[in-house]
């Protein structure tokens, strides 16, 4: 009796380990399912698609937007969003190139922190309004949005700079490789990792979910909430910084209307990554395999000739697909823990 | 007790714009002593909880920690000063493993971050001291209210607090846990813990605790040794008049057939459940949590479906799985989730009450307000309602109340069948006996009721009939004269195989 009762428990207890595990998984998993499908159906048609310049640029084309996917996760996560972060994008390509320019005695790693701090500042302006003065995300940083825009305007005042005015190995770091694979690719990775393992393994990275997962029950639970939620703006904005001069290392041609509209991609890679809107679930990982993911289709559909606006229609398409999986997903996995909720006792 | 307590407050008033839900109140905690907290819904016993833990700060009085003033600006501080806290609504992380639940902020850390296998083996021992059967990594999500108040309660316990303060911690709760709660109560009282119980059940008051205190509408009344004061006495203070006797079931001419559910199934969740409930009859369905009752409950009302057997009303068979169609028929269903399943928080109490009946209010195509307004008063005043404008949203009544907003929003309907999924959990004595008669008079009108309850003496005092459920079947049927408090627990059990 005893014996029978330890097993089916045990049995239990790992089927719920996997349970969970399964779901984060089978989402991520559908992400590489799909790509692989997507290069594989593409290869075939026209082969040059596989070719390592190709996959270069497709790598190249994703990472910064990313880089931006695993800093919005953050804070999508806690039940925010930002919106304004093209604009951190804009005002920090513009800032650092316009130093670069002007200024060709600061070393590029000096310009690479301001651009990153640049960014850390906007995240906190975001931060204040949302944690602070509780603006709703979506207002606020609509707000900074336009505002951040505003200030880039101003301060280019129609200029323009060109890759002839930046030095030659500012401009290299957008383009060169390491054992074959681009740089910003790498940047975008290594970030990606830290950040991963950071939310996995650090109690303030566990806190984030746990405020998007119920705010009330954060505060109750003594979590410093505010603090928290000002944190991941203020991380996200010092990705969106560090996004910035990536875009001007790799586009050389900075004006103030750098990245206008991206933040719809960055969202929509996030979504397609499986990080619930309403937060409390998701990974970085998935947010960059959904960046990967659209960055790829769009290459796809080039190599294909499916003409520009068709493209967007099939982006739209795969958004509302990723909805829907994931809303399937959360169903079959409540009624499955319904069915697992009851104990019997022995 | 001359030694300082451990934490007490000292005049401690608090108001909510013009409700004033805490009015001068004093209270003790000592080491090593069970404090009960007794008063009736929206007494402002919850609000006194979220003053000790930080949530709410005091318009005026003092909190003294070690008889030294000490102000707690946050949940945080409170917790930093070793008082734990098991709120009345469960604040768990749905998305969230539950050992994640417990050790939130305080997760066991090795070189590399998070020690996930030191945080399952600690909470594998949190619910093997609790007697519970819990997988330490599944999701929160989709727990059964017992299962969330189990893990609130492991979450308390693991902070291995000076003061645990225990806001309704039973009200979800079978015997067979409220007893293993209360062994864990005493050993920690022995270990020099403080304890603050709040609960509805006078009995388990006498059961734990050394001292009550009881406040009426926010204000003091008085503070007792347990020893001093009975149950009776105790009820005349909380309610501050007489009460009449509790279980007032009358005897009804039963009518034919309402409610037949034939050879329902629902794969791993209960298995063949046959039963019938006639016309001006009360039928209990009794068990132990986790039995499978309110899962019947939802399967029979269609937010569930299910794998074989059927369901009919007046002798129609109900279209699986459609809560409409069973509305439709005349089905009602209280639910046990109240805050999640029974109400719209943010709506007003009147718009609450008039969610459930809206067919009724209709005038052409509009909802006639007065007449729901008429509705909600009368329901408000029928069921002792405390609130102050009935355009408040439920979500700032006391947790009580929030119940009685659900209740009367089903009543109103006046259903031909009515299920009620634990209908007095967290409803104060002088309700309950208020809630007993409405289910008694509904009885009498010809409504045919299905009552789960894991309050035995509700069971025994209600019910025509009593229906046993044990592991998802139904074990047992006793009738009026053979349901004794033995039997059903024998039953519940699976201890009988008669
Ligand atoms: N956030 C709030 N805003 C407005 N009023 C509130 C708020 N919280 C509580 N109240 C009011 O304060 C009073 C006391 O509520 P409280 O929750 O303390 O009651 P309680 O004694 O815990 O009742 P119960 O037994 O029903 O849980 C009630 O009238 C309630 O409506
Ligand atoms: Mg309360």
């Amino acid at each position: 009796m005893t014996a029978t009762a330890t097993k089916t428990e045990t049995v239990r207890r790992n089927g719920g380990r996997r349970l969970v595990d399964r779901v984060a998984r089978v989402r991520e998993l559908g992400i590489v399912v799909a790509l692989a499908a997507l290069f594989g159906v593409t290869g075939a048609v026209n082969p040059s698609f596989l070719t390592y310049g190709s996959l270069r640029d497709i790598l190249l084309n994703s990472s910064i937007v990313a880089l931006l996917a695993v800093g919005q996760t953050l804070v999508v996560i806690t039940r925010n969003v930002d919106l304004s972060v093209s604009s951190v994008v804009g005002l920090s390509a513009f800032g650092g190139a316009l130093i670069l320019a002007d200024h060709p005695g600061v070393p590029i790693p000096v310009v690479i922190a301001g651009c990153v701090l640049l960014g850390a500042a906007c995240g906190a302006v975001n931060g204040l309004l949302v944690g602070a003065a509780k603006v709703p995300a979506l207002v606020a940083t609509l707000g900074t949005l336009y505002a951040f825009r505003g200030i880039d305007y101003a301060w280019a005042g129609g200029r323009q700079v060109n890759a002839a005015d930046m030095p030659e190995g500012f401009l290299s770091l957008g383009t060169r490789s390491v054992l074959g694979v681009p740089l910003p690719a790498l940047v975008a990775l290594a970030v990606l990792l830290v950040v991963g393992w950071m939310l996995r393994n650090f109690r303030s990275g566990r806190e984030l979910y746990a405020i998007g997962s119920h705010p009330e029950a954060a505060v109750l639970a003594g979590i410093r909430v505010r603090r928290r939620i000002i944190a991941a703006f203020v991380a996200n904005g010092a990705l969106a910084g560090l996004a910035g001069v990536m875009w001007a290392a790799r586009f050389g041609t900075v004006d103030a209307t750098v990245a206008t509209g991206k933040e719809l991609d960055v969202i929509a890679a996030v979504v397609v990554g499986g990080v619930a809107i309403f937060g409390g679930s998701g990974t970085v990982y998935g947010a960059a395999l959904g960046a990967l993911l659209l960055a790829s289709i769009t290459s796809a559909l080039a190599v294909l000739r499916v003409d520009a606006l068709a493209q967007t229609a099939i982006n739209g398409a795969l958004l509302i697909a990723a909805i829907v999986l994931d809303r399937l997903l959360a169903l079959r996995v409540a009624a499955a823990l319904r069915r697992r909720r009851f104990h019997d006792d022995h | 007790m001359e030694d300082t307590p451990v934490l007490s407050l000292s005049q401690v008033s608090k108001a909510f714009g013009a409700v004033r839900a805490v009015r001068e109140v004093s209270l003790d905690l000592y080491a090593g002593e069970a404090h009960a907290l007794a008063g009736e819904n929206g007494a402002g016993k919850s609000t006194l909880v979220k003053i000790l833990s930080g949530v709410h700060q005091p318009d005026a009085g003092r909190i003294l920690l070690d008889g030294e003033p000490v102000e707690f600006g946050g949940p945080a501080n409170a917790q930093q000063a070793g008082v734990a806290v098991i709120y009345q609504e469960p604040t768990l992380f749905p998305d969230l493993s539950v050992m994640e639940n417990i050790f939130m902020g305080r997760q066991p850390r090795s070189r590399f971050g998070i020690d996930r296998r030191a945080m399952r083996t600690a909470a594998a021992e949190l619910f093997a001291r609790l007697g519970v059967q819990l997988e330490p990594d599944r999701p929160a999500r989709g727990l059964s209210i017992a299962d969330q108040q189990l893990v609130e309660i492991a979450k308390a316990l693991s902070r291995q607090a000076r003061v645990l303060i225990m806001d309704e911690p039973t009200a979800a709760l079978s015997g067979k846990e409220v007893a293993r709660l209360f062994g864990v109560a005493e050993a920690l009282r022995g270990q020099g813990c403080a304890l603050l119980f709040i609960s509805h059940r006078l009995e388990e008051i006498f059961k734990l605790c050394q001292r009550v205190t009881v406040l009426r509408d926010g204000g003091f009344v008085a503070s007792h040794p347990i020893a001093d004061i009975t149950p009776d006495d105790l009820v005349r203070r909380m309610v501050g008049r007489e009460l009449e006797s509790l279980f007032p079931k009358q005897e009804t001419d039963t009518g034919e057939v309402a409610l037949s559910v034939r050879r329902l199934t629902r794969e791993g969740i209960f298995t063949d459940v046959s039963f019938e409930v006639r016309r001006g009859e009360i039928v209990a369905l009794a068990g132990l949590v986790g039995a499978g009752r309110s899962e019947v409950a939802r399967a029979v009302f269609g937010i569930d479906r299910w794998d074989a057997g059927s369901v009919e009303v007046d002798g129609r068979r109900l279209r699986p799985a459609s809560p409409t169609a069973a509305m439709a028929a005349g089905l009602a269903l209280v639910p046990e989730d109240r805050r999640q399943q029974g109400l719209v928080m943010d709506l007003s109490i009147e718009r609450n009450i008039g969610l459930a009946g809206l067919a009724a209010l209709h005038k052409g195509p509009l909802i006639s307000r007065p007449a729901e307004r008429e509705r909600a008063r009368d329901w408000a005043v029928r069921l002792r309602l405390k609130f102050a404008r009935l355009t408040d949203p439920v979500n700032v009544l006391s947790g009580g109340n929030q119940q009685k907003v659900v209740l009367a929003k089903w009543l109103a309907r006046r259903p031909s069948v009515l299920i009620v999924d634990e209908p007095t959990r967290g409803i104060d004595v002088a309700t309950k006996a208020e809630v007993h008669r409405l289910l008694s008079e509904l009885a009498g009108s010809g409504v045919a009721v299905l009552m789960i309850s894991s309050e035995l003496p509700e069971v025994l005092g209600m019910a025509d009939r009593v229906l046993v459920m044990h592991e998802g079947r139904l074990v047992a049927e006793l009738d009026r004269a053979a349901a004794t408090e033995e039997s059903v627990m024998a039953a519940a059990t699976g201890r009988s195989v008669t």
